[in-house]
């Protein structure tokens, strides 16, 4: 049904992977760091996706359906939690740079 | 998809955005007269008959006035709120059934139809948010961060009240839910039709997602993002011009939109409040007086039924609007948090317990919970009570004091308690 | 012929906001082009028939968890160009290398295993087949998410309170 090779789609989630990878190695404002998880986080939800529609039978389709909504379940549950803890680290230190927030290391 | 398939497809895209469209001046020239009726006065009434014309001659207006960017505004950002407001408003129609016609409506009628509106509503928090913080100004802003907090907290309830229509008609895909409340009310009155809303959990449910559809407009008593006696006017502060215009336009249309998604999983959509069907049977077999009788009732056909439906809760929408008070910051999150979300619950709950036990079992779950919470209630007004007595009795020295021009002015304290002086 | 395109389409606006999120130095901008970035892949999800998993996506991640992102960046004021932090010069050249590294690593093992042929069902993306395998056969996972969602919105409740009040 679909045109489009397996192999396109799982390249262009790897390419994603990669730039959220390079983006929590660059960027220094918690935030963003946070951003480029989520984008690692929907690259894996691709494969899932994709692969779920390569599954032989409907019951192994399914599952990466499901899988993905646990992804999304588990990310909401973090992100509101992340963000809870900047906005605390951002009123005790009025300033969230993750190379100045070192408190545990000195 | 063949030629003629997409020209019904581009034929049913250009009814629902004409009428989005076309309906728009109507609805705002109906709300400024009948906000002056309520309020004894007379409203725009000069241009055209009953001052019809007026919103065209606004538009207008705005269209050609100047428009003044704010400095140090974010361009960008700025000139692409009002497109990122007007934009879900356009396409969240296009999963409403006004007919019972396939070929003519809905847009797509896809089978997460409801989700699609959901999730095109959520979409509309941006525009707000952005025109907010990219306009430069601290009302702007705090009416942006308003907006925002306000709509992820009342799309919860929303999203529990359109969960009890989805759990009670087993579909996401609106042609089913409304061809579902066709069916005779209560399963016992067969000229009736079993609208969501005659069920006591579509009546809770329907109340939660008006009470919602208020908050995700951002409409008066929840129009705090654009509160103008504490914020200016809020996101539209710095805007002029035609985009002023768009976020307006945004709104009204979001007002008949949300009131058509309204009618479809509450009101029984485009179904006529009574059923018809026996009297075009008999016409057929008994001819006589019931031919008349079927033609009347047949020219009173589904899409004007939804057409009234709607119209009667943009009334509603105006009616509240020139009625409530605007609420306060707390108090509009306290009624979305504490109450819309626990009482969406318990209504769903007691829905699977009708779905899996029976009527009685979950008629005796409502009598308990609508119990329990008078029982709560009454306490709790018992206790704020308790505290206006408390005040009362501690207010006492400034009333003395100010009754009695003898005694010594407030300034110098005598009769006040200390802590009230130099706290 | 029309997949194709929809899908080069979808992807190259995917990449180039994903890589617009990590160049541009305003987070406003990043919150942004991420939104863009998640509804493409929404719109791929579409084209996978996972309509289903596609509307969660703009519901959850475009309506509700990209809202509260720039909702703290606003609260915390990060988007004014006084308040955006410089970024790890140092390591730039490194992370990039890093991540074109991962990313060749990554496709090597595309063109190495897969060789299927998709298997539309067609039904395996509807909410009644994903409710139905989630409620019995994923039942526990379920749980499990449902009581780490739990602990999320009582620790994120703990955090926001002040200790003073």
């Amino acid at each position: 049904m679909t045109a489009v090779p397996a192999s396109a789609y799982l390249t262009l989630a790897a390419f994603l992977f990669a730039i959220g990878a390079a983006g929590v190695l660059i960027k220094r404002n918690p935030i963003v760091i946070f951003m480029c998880i989520e984008l690692m986080l929907n690259a894996v939800n691709l494969t899932f996706l994709t692969f779920a529609l390569h599954q032989p039978n409907l019951q192994a389709q399914v599952a990466g359906h499901v899988f993905v909504l646990f992804v999304i379940g588990v990310a909401a549950a973090e992100v509101a939690v992340g963000l809870g803890i900047i906005v605390v680290i951002f009123r005790l230190r009025e300033t969230i740079d993750v190379d100045s927030v070192s408190l545990l290391r000195e | 998809m063949t030629p003629s398939e997409l020209g019904w497809a581009l034929l049913r895209v250009a009814i629902v955005l004409g009428f989005l469209l076309g309906t728009l001046p109507l609805v705002i020239w109906f709300e400024r007269r009948a906000i002056a009726w309520f309020q004894d006065r007379i409203g725009p009434n000069r241009l055209g008959p009953f001052g019809l014309f007026q919103p065209i001659a606004d538009a207008v207006k705005l269209f050609f006035k100047e428009e003044i960017v704010p400095a140090n505004a974010d361009r960008f950002i700025w000139s692409l709120a009002p497109a990122l407001s007007l934009f879900p408003a356009l396409v969240a129609a296009a999963t409403i059934p006004w007919g019972p016609n396939r070929l003519l409506t809905p847009v797509a009628d896809v089978e997460i139809g409801i989700l699609y509106f959901l999730a095109m509503s959520s979409l509309a928090a941006y525009g707000v948010l952005l025109a907010g913080w990219s306009s430069n100004n601290k009302y702007s802003l705090l009416g942006g961060l308003r907006a925002s907090a306000q709509v992820i907290s009342y799309e919860l309830g929303m999203g529990l009240a359109l969960a009890t229509a989805i759990v009670a008609s087993g579909s996401l895909r609106m042609t089913e839910m409304v061809a579902i409340q066709a069916e005779p009310l209560w399963g016992v009155v067969p000229f009736l039709h079993n609208w969501l809303v005659f069920t006591p959990w579509g009546l809770v449910g329907a109340a939660l997602f008006f009470i919602c559809m208020l908050a995700e407009t951002n409409r008066a008593p929840f129009d705090l993002p654009e509160a103008e006696s504490e914020l200016v006017a809020g996101y539209q502060t710095e805007y002029s011009s035609m985009k002023f215009a768009a976020f307006f336009m945004g709104e009204y249309m979001a007002v008949l939109t949300i009131s058509g998604i309204m009618t479809t999983c509450f009101l029984g959509g485009y179904l006529a409040p009574v059923n018809w069907s026996p009297l075009q049977s008999l016409a057929e077999t008994g001819g006589g007086i019931f031919v008349p009788l079927a033609t009347l009732t047949g020219a009173l056909a589904p899409p004007f039924w939804f057409l009234l439906k709607v119209a009667a809760l943009v009334f509603v929408f105006v009616w509240v609007r020139a009625t409530l008070l605007r609420l306060r910051y707390d108090q509009l999150m306290n009624l979305g948090w504490r109450v819309l979300i626990p009482v969406g619950l318990m209504n769903l709950a007691l829905l699977t317990v009708y779905l899996l036990y029976g009527w009685l079992p979950a008629l005796v779950g409502y009598v308990l919970a609508i119990a329990l919470y008078a029982i709560w209630a009454g306490e709790r007004a018992r206790r704020v009570e308790r505290r206006q007595v408390i005040l009362y009795a501690e207010a006492r020295p400034y009333r003395r004091a100010e009754s009695s021009p003898s005694s010594t002015p407030l300034s110098e304290g005598k009769g006040l308690p200390q802590e009230v002086l130099h706290g | 012929m029309a997949e194709r395109l929809f899908f080069f389409l979808c992807a190259l606006v995917a990449i180039s906001t994903a890589v617009g999120m990590v160049a541009s130095r305003n987070p406003v901008r990043s919150a942004l082009l991420l939104v863009a970035n998640f509804f493409c892949l929404a719109m791929l999800y579409f084209t996978l028939s996972a309509q289903f998993v596609g509307i969660i996506q703009i519901i959850v991640y475009a309506g509700a968890i990209m809202v509260l992102f720039l909702f703290v960046i606003m609260l915390l004021n990060l988007g004014s160009p006084e308040a955006q932090l410089q970024e790890r010069e140092l390591r730039r050249p490194l992370a990039w290398l890093l991540a074109i590294g991962l990313f060749l690593v990554l496709v090597s093992q595309v063109f190495l295993v897969v060789n299927a042929q998709p298997q539309p069902h067609g039904a395996a993306g509807t909410a009644r087949m994903i409710g139905s395998a989630m409620f019995t056969q994923w039942s526990f996972p379920l749980l499990i998410v449902a009581v780490l969602l739990t602990v999320g919105v009582i620790g994120s409740i703990l955090l926001a309170r002040r200790r003073s009040a």
